[in-house]
């Protein structure tokens, strides 16, 4: 395979709106991603990129919907998609892990059996051949004593082990891509560090291409090899990894680049408040109103 | 488990020995006694003498301390006493009413359950449909209509009008007279169950392991078999058990509109006439049912909610 594995052109997401053009949360977004490739996702929240990954799956979340664009997977459309033949793709080709592992499993089923699913659904495997295979997928993500582990309900789990099944789940049918959605927000650094090598490594085994979705600039630049900068929607940089942290060309990046605190220096000096939010607001948009901001601002 | 069971059995008798108190004080200061309530053979009362006699014969000139007492003390011998009016054990009164009043309330219950979660079930489903709306609008109107009404129209339109079925008595027990009763008594727990229903599916519907399951490639139907269904009985768990477990007392309107046998017409008949024993009886038995209700709901919550540990 030489072209890219995930070719996305032009997305745009919106909420449709009855009494004129619809508000645009995404606008003309995009990328490509090559088959194994890292490739992240940066932006202040509210910028768009948890609702193009959700997009992407074909699960976006109400009254958000895919307006325009095309995401090439191997010749398909996934925006085009049937139904079916999306679910059939979703898990078992391209999968997801989410920011909350602390919600994101059924707290009154089994470890086991929720990884177990993915067999069930995918391999058509009974749910007995598909328990042993879910041990072996919670000890290939290294949770200790996978047996056990695999009889327990997620409430008697940590967050890092959550996260720990949740990749097991994601990675159990080896999928081509690997949608990760602030995969370590909600962990502690020591625990975070563990989950993304984790993701690393397993992604490398399998050839796994990922988009890593995250606002912490340290998580990109450790585990991607290109990167793309959103703000309100729109990608303003995409460049090698490398090059986007050393020399930023987008005035938004090297802002958001300015703003991280460094070692050594005082908490103001040297550091730079992201101030120009201006630069972060599309006033041309579509469906756009001076209303949007008030919350943020004083009154208009 | 059974450590569990047992000690919360035991924790009922200080509940039933509030609740005897309780309808023993209600009863020596509500106006009216068992002697005044008979009239000697015409219109006028008794003599003063005869009701005295009366009383002394059923230990009611004893003071109330003492009377409290010796129940007690049969009580705990599981001996609910006299009927004063038939001169039976009470025990023998209840046992003859029970099975027509479990009869009544399971039926009822059983007629919530089946109809009532599946219609929840489907209208949350698909949210804003036509099902949807006529079922919500149906179970405002079940919840809000009184029990002894909704009897009258059953009766009016299937015993009167259209002649499908008796309008009154327990027939040894045929379904045919289980029919319009089990109805008028199911109706709001059956509307409640729905509305109850429909919010906790919507409720899981909205969390975030349904997303996960999304993002898994389950098809609906899965999804609701693997998780939606078991987190949904979690929520209307609790409020299935408490329907059942008043559903015997709240009986009582529909059994004597339909001249049902069971214990609600038997408490109501004997509160007429100040059969003490006889009521102190019947709203032991339906308390003790809705502690025992609510004791069994503990464990089957525990048994659907691994988080949930019985100590």
């Amino acid at each position: 395979m030489s072209g890219p594995l995930l070719d996305i052109r032009g997305l745009t997401i919106g909420i449709p709106n009855r009494n004129g053009p619809p508000l645009q949360i995404v606008r003309d977004l995009s990328f490509d991603i090559m088959p194994g490739e890292i490739f992240g996702l940066v932006g202040e929240s509210g910028s768009g990129k948890s609702a193009s990954a959700l997009a992407l799956m074909g699960l976006n979340r109400r009254p958000l919907t895919t307006l325009e664009g095309q995401a090439l997977y191997g010749g398909q459309d996934l925006l085009a998609m049937s139904r079916r033949s999306m679910r059939k793709l979703r898990g078992d080709r391209i999968s997801m892990i989410f920011q909350e592992p602390m919600t994101a499993l059924n707290p009154l089923a089994r470890i086991g059996s929720q990884i177990a699913e993915m067999f069930v659904l995918h391999r058509g495997l009974s749910w007995s051949d598909a328990r042993p295979k879910a041990v072996e997928a919670l000890a290939a993500v290294q949770v200790p004593d996978p047996k056990g582990r695999a009889r327990a309900y997620p409430h008697q789990l940590s967050g890092g082990l959550r996260q720990r099944v949740m990749i097991a789940m994601a990675m159990a049918c080896r999928p081509d891509l690997l949608i990760a959605d602030e995969p370590t927000t909600a962990l502690d650094v020591t625990v975070q560090a563990e989950v993304l090598r984790l993701i690393r490594e397993l992604c490398e085994r399998e050839g796994t291409a990922v988009l890593l979705i995250s606002h912490d600039l340290g998580v990109i630049a450790q585990m991607c090899q290109r990167v793309g900068v959103m703000a309100n929607g729109r990608l303003r940089e995409l460049r090698d990894a490398k090059a986007l942290f050393t020399d930023p060309r987008h005035p938004y990046t090297q802002g958001l680049l300015a703003a991280l605190p460094r070692l050594g220096s005082r908490a103001t000096e040297g550091r730079h408040r992201l101030a120009d939010l201006d630069m972060a607001i599309d006033r041309d948009a579509p469906g756009f109103s001076e209303t949007y901001l008030r919350p943020r601002g004083e009154a208009a | 488990m059974g450590r569990y069971i047992l000690r919360r059995l035991l924790q009922m008798i200080p509940t039933l020995l509030a609740v005897a108190a309780l309808i023993f004080l209600i009863f020596s200061v509500l106006p009216g006694s068992f002697a005044g309530t008979m009239t000697g053979g015409g219109r006028r009362a008794l003599s003063p003498e005869l009701v005295a006699q009366i009383n002394a014969q059923f230990g009611l000139d004893k003071p109330l301390p003492v009377r409290f007492w010796d129940y007690l003390v049969r009580l705990v011998q599981f001996d609910l006493g006299t009927s004063f009016r038939t001169r039976e054990p009470v025990m023998d009164l209840i046992a003859a009413r029970i099975w027509p009043s479990l009869q009544l309330a399971l039926s009822a219950m059983a007629l919530a359950v089946t109809v009532g979660i599946p219609l929840g079930f489907l209208a949350a489903m698909r949210p804003g449909s036509l099902l949807d709306s006529v079922t919500m609008i149906g179970a405002v109107s079940g919840l809000s209509m009184p029990q002894f009404w909704l009897g009258l129209l059953l009766m009016y339109v299937f015993a009167l009008q259209l002649g499908w079925l008796p309008s009154f008595g327990y027939g040894e027990g045929r379904l045919r007279n289980l029919i319009l009763p089990a109805i008028a008594l199911g109706f709001a727990p059956l509307a409640l169950l729905a509305r109850t229903t429909r919010a906790g599916v919507l409720e899981v519907m909205a969390s975030d392991h349904i997303r996960t399951a999304m993002a898994k490639g389950a098809s609906p139907s899965q999804m609701v078999r693997w998780h939606v269904l078991r987190n949904v009985m979690v929520l209307i768990v609790t409020t299935m058990g408490l329907q059942i477990g008043s559903l015997l007392g709240q009986a009582l309107v529909i059994e004597k509109l339909f001249s049902w046998p069971g214990l609600g017409s038997l408490m109501v008949d004997s509160v007429a006439i100040r059969d003490i024993p006889v009521v102190q009886g019947t709203i032991l038995v339906i308390v003790l049912w809705f502690l025992v209700i609510n004791v069994l709901v503990d464990v089957i919550y525990a048994a659907i909610d691994p988080r949930i540990s019985l100590r």
